[in-house]
């Protein structure tokens, strides 16, 4: 039994107060007795009680005025009133004023024991809760983005924006930017934060699997579906639903999630109750959905749908003067989760960090500083312990363009992993099926 | 005066060679002797007519050599009897006991099967009276209400409670208990 419980017991009859010392105290609680309203609120300038047991009928000031008096000195102390008086008017009153509960002398034990346990796991789980929402406030604070450059702010000064709105959002922007940090960032100060933000890779699963994914199915609604399962539209009700990758989505699928959208209704593959949802859209893509449109590839009313508020995401090589600040904060994380005493990143290596263009972005300087630390023997990082291609490349080809970069690095990652494409694309950050359209749309051979 | 247990049968209901043998298992759990002996309680001082139910707390109070007339004295006393027990903010109990105290008091009143309407069971009533009798005497050894479902000390309201858990404390109060009785 938890012996840090306590029970602080208000009774005018010295033989309630006994009894009742006695049979929770064997219990293993805490015990204090008060015969008077004077001496429980004494009591409780001294110390904080879990639960109170209080009488209605004192002399003096009776239960119902002492436990307002109770309420300005300890909110979270969780009151059961004890009467030998029943009347539903008393219940009532004593309810409202915000009691936990209300029960007549003689008491079955078997009640009391329960009502004392069940007050003592409500007040539990109310301070957990206030913990958690405190928690969450925090975690998702706009101030936590690091970025000082004018682009970065203007993306912050987006997100406080449209969050507190029920606006669905496109995010736009290159890989690695950080599209879903800023979905969660929208998310964590919108309405919804204390519902799930439920993402879904919309290009990492093939076109069966991503409309069960999404509507969940019935039992026995294709092969192997051996029980009902809920999809994300059902899990992300409240919250909000966070579809990356939103351009690669097949077309029929496509219209299945406008019908969505549109009526916030749906049923499960393979059933027929429709199902009714409630949660905010966040897309993000960094496809070109315009051309995607007029190739006929994703459709046009799905696209005006889902691009009511666009944010684009800067790629790192537009906000160069963000670099050190963001390879600092990286530092300090690698540093904090490997145990490792660096940190500080030396001039000579900041410069090359500085000139790089980043073409996998933030992802791909975070791996950069991630590959330093773990070789690294000094107190800070030096040229030679980063990647060496950054070393190669700090400038762009002559007349290199992004695409141009693009197709480079990712053939050098497949180089470095041997082709392995899983554990390329983990380096890369994006799925596999993403990867290999890269390497079909760069026409990267494989060698033999 | 080295330590010992005293059971004072005021029961009608048990044999003194069925409470003998249950005091012979009392023994093997506290590793002290047990005497069984045969007593007159002043129940009318402990009758609350507007209840008609026993107030557990003066039949305590009145038990020979607890703060009365001397009586069979050992450091723990624990009454038997078999009349409906309370306490005033409960409906009933099964038994009392002094936390880390001298005495304890049992009633066989809600532990027989006819008391809720079923087909009279005495050996039945003999394996829950064992049961509340270890557990309020190690209430008077200092051991406080167990969680665990099998053990002797889990506090039970229901007698179906009692017909759940063993007859014996459970490792995390046999070592606790062991402990007390190394103070004892």
């Amino acid at each position: 039994m938890n012996t840090t419980n306590s029970i602080l017991i208000v009774d005018d009859e010295n033989l309630v107060r006994d009894s009742l010392s006695k049979w929770f105290r064997e219990d293993g609680y805490e015990i204090g007795v008060a015969e008077n309203a004077a001496c429980a609120l004494k009591q409780l300038q001294q110390r904080r009680w879990d639960v109170i047991l209080l009488d209605i009928k004192m002399p003096g000031m009776d239960g119902m005025e002492l436990q307002l008096r109770i309420r300005e000195i300890d909110t979270d102390a969780a009151v059961i009133f004890i009467t030998a008086h029943a009347s539903v008017d008393t219940a009532v009153q004593a309810l409202k004023s915000g009691a936990f509960d209300y029960i007549t002398k003689p008491v079955d034990p078997d009640h009391l024991s329960h009502l004392v346990q069940n007050a003592l796991k409500q007040k539990a789980l109310s301070g957990e809760n206030i913990k958690l929402r405190e928690h969450i406030t925090e975690f998702f604070k706009v101030d936590d983005f690091i970025g000082e450059s004018p682009v970065m702010k203007k993306v912050f000064d987006l997100i406080g924006t449209v969050a507190p709105t029920d606006t669905t959002v496109m995010i736009r922007g290159e890989s690695g930017t950080g599209k879903e940090l800023i979905a969660r960032a929208i998310h964590g100060n919108s309405r919804r934060k204390y519902f799930p933000i439920v993402t879904v890779n919309c290009g990492a699963l093939p076109e069966g699997i991503l409309e069960s994914e999404l509507f969940g199915h019935e039992r026995g609604a294709f092969t192997g579906a051996q029980y009902q399962r809920k999809g994300k539209l059902e899990l992300a009700d409240g919250g909000t639903l966070f579809l990356d990758e939103v351009g690669n989505i097949d077309v029929k699928t496509q219209m299945d999630l406008l019908r969505v959208i549109e009526t916030k209704q749906f049923s499960r593959v393979g059933g027929n109750q429709l199902i009714n949802v409630d949660f905010r859209i966040i897309c993000a893509t960094n496809k070109n959905l315009e051309k995607a449109v007029s190739e006929g590839s994703f459709r046009e009313d799905l696209y005006y749908r889902l691009n009511v508020f666009t944010i684009l995401v800067p790629p790192l090589r537009e906000r160069k003067s963000d670099i050190p600040a963001i390879a600092d904060y990286f530092v300090r994380k690698c540093a904090r989760a490997m145990g490792k005493e660096i940190h500080s990143i030396s001039p000579d290596a900041m410069d090359l960090l500085i000139s790089y263009d980043w073409p996998g972005n933030v992802r791909e300087l975070e791996n950069a500083i991630e590959r330093a630390m773990v070789v690294g023997k000094t107190s800070s990082i030096h040229p030679e312990e980063l990647p060496i291609h950054l070393k190669d490349r700090t400038r762009s080809p002559a007349g290199g363009s992004l695409a141009a970069l693009e197709n480079e690095y990712i053939r050098q990652v497949l180089e470095e992993n041997k082709w392995n494409i899983s554990r390329s694309a983990d380096v890369l950050r994006i799925d596999r099926a993403t990867l290999y359209n890269k390497i079909e749309k760069y026409g990267i051979p494989r060698p033999t | 005066m080295s330590a010992s247990i005293n059971i004072l049968n005021g029961s009608s209901l048990v044999r003194p060679s069925e409470l003998e043998r249950i005091a012979e298992n009392i023994g093997g759990i506290y590793g002290l002797p047990v005497r069984c002996v045969h007593a007159e309680f002043d129940l009318p001082k402990a009758f609350d007519s507007s209840r008609g139910q026993y107030n557990s707390t003066l039949l305590l109070s009145g038990l020979p050599g607890i703060g009365g007339t001397p009586g069979p004295v050992g450091p723990k006393q624990i009454g038997l009897v078999d009349v409906d027990l309370f306490i005033p903010v409960l409906t009933f109990v099964f038994g009392e006991a002094q936390l880390d105290g001298e005495a304890a008091v049992v009633s066989t009143h809600r532990l027989s099967n006819q008391y809720y309407g079923l087909p009279r069971s005495h050996e039945l009533l003999l394996v829950r009276l064992e049961k509340e009798l270890i557990h309020e005497l190690g209430h008077t050894f200092g051991m406080y209400h167990c969680r665990q479902f099998e053990c002797v000390m889990r506090s039970s309201t229901y007698v179906e409670e009692i017909d759940m858990k063993k007859a014996i404390p459970c490792s995390g109060c046999t070592a606790r208990l062991l402990e007390l009785l190394s103070r004892h």
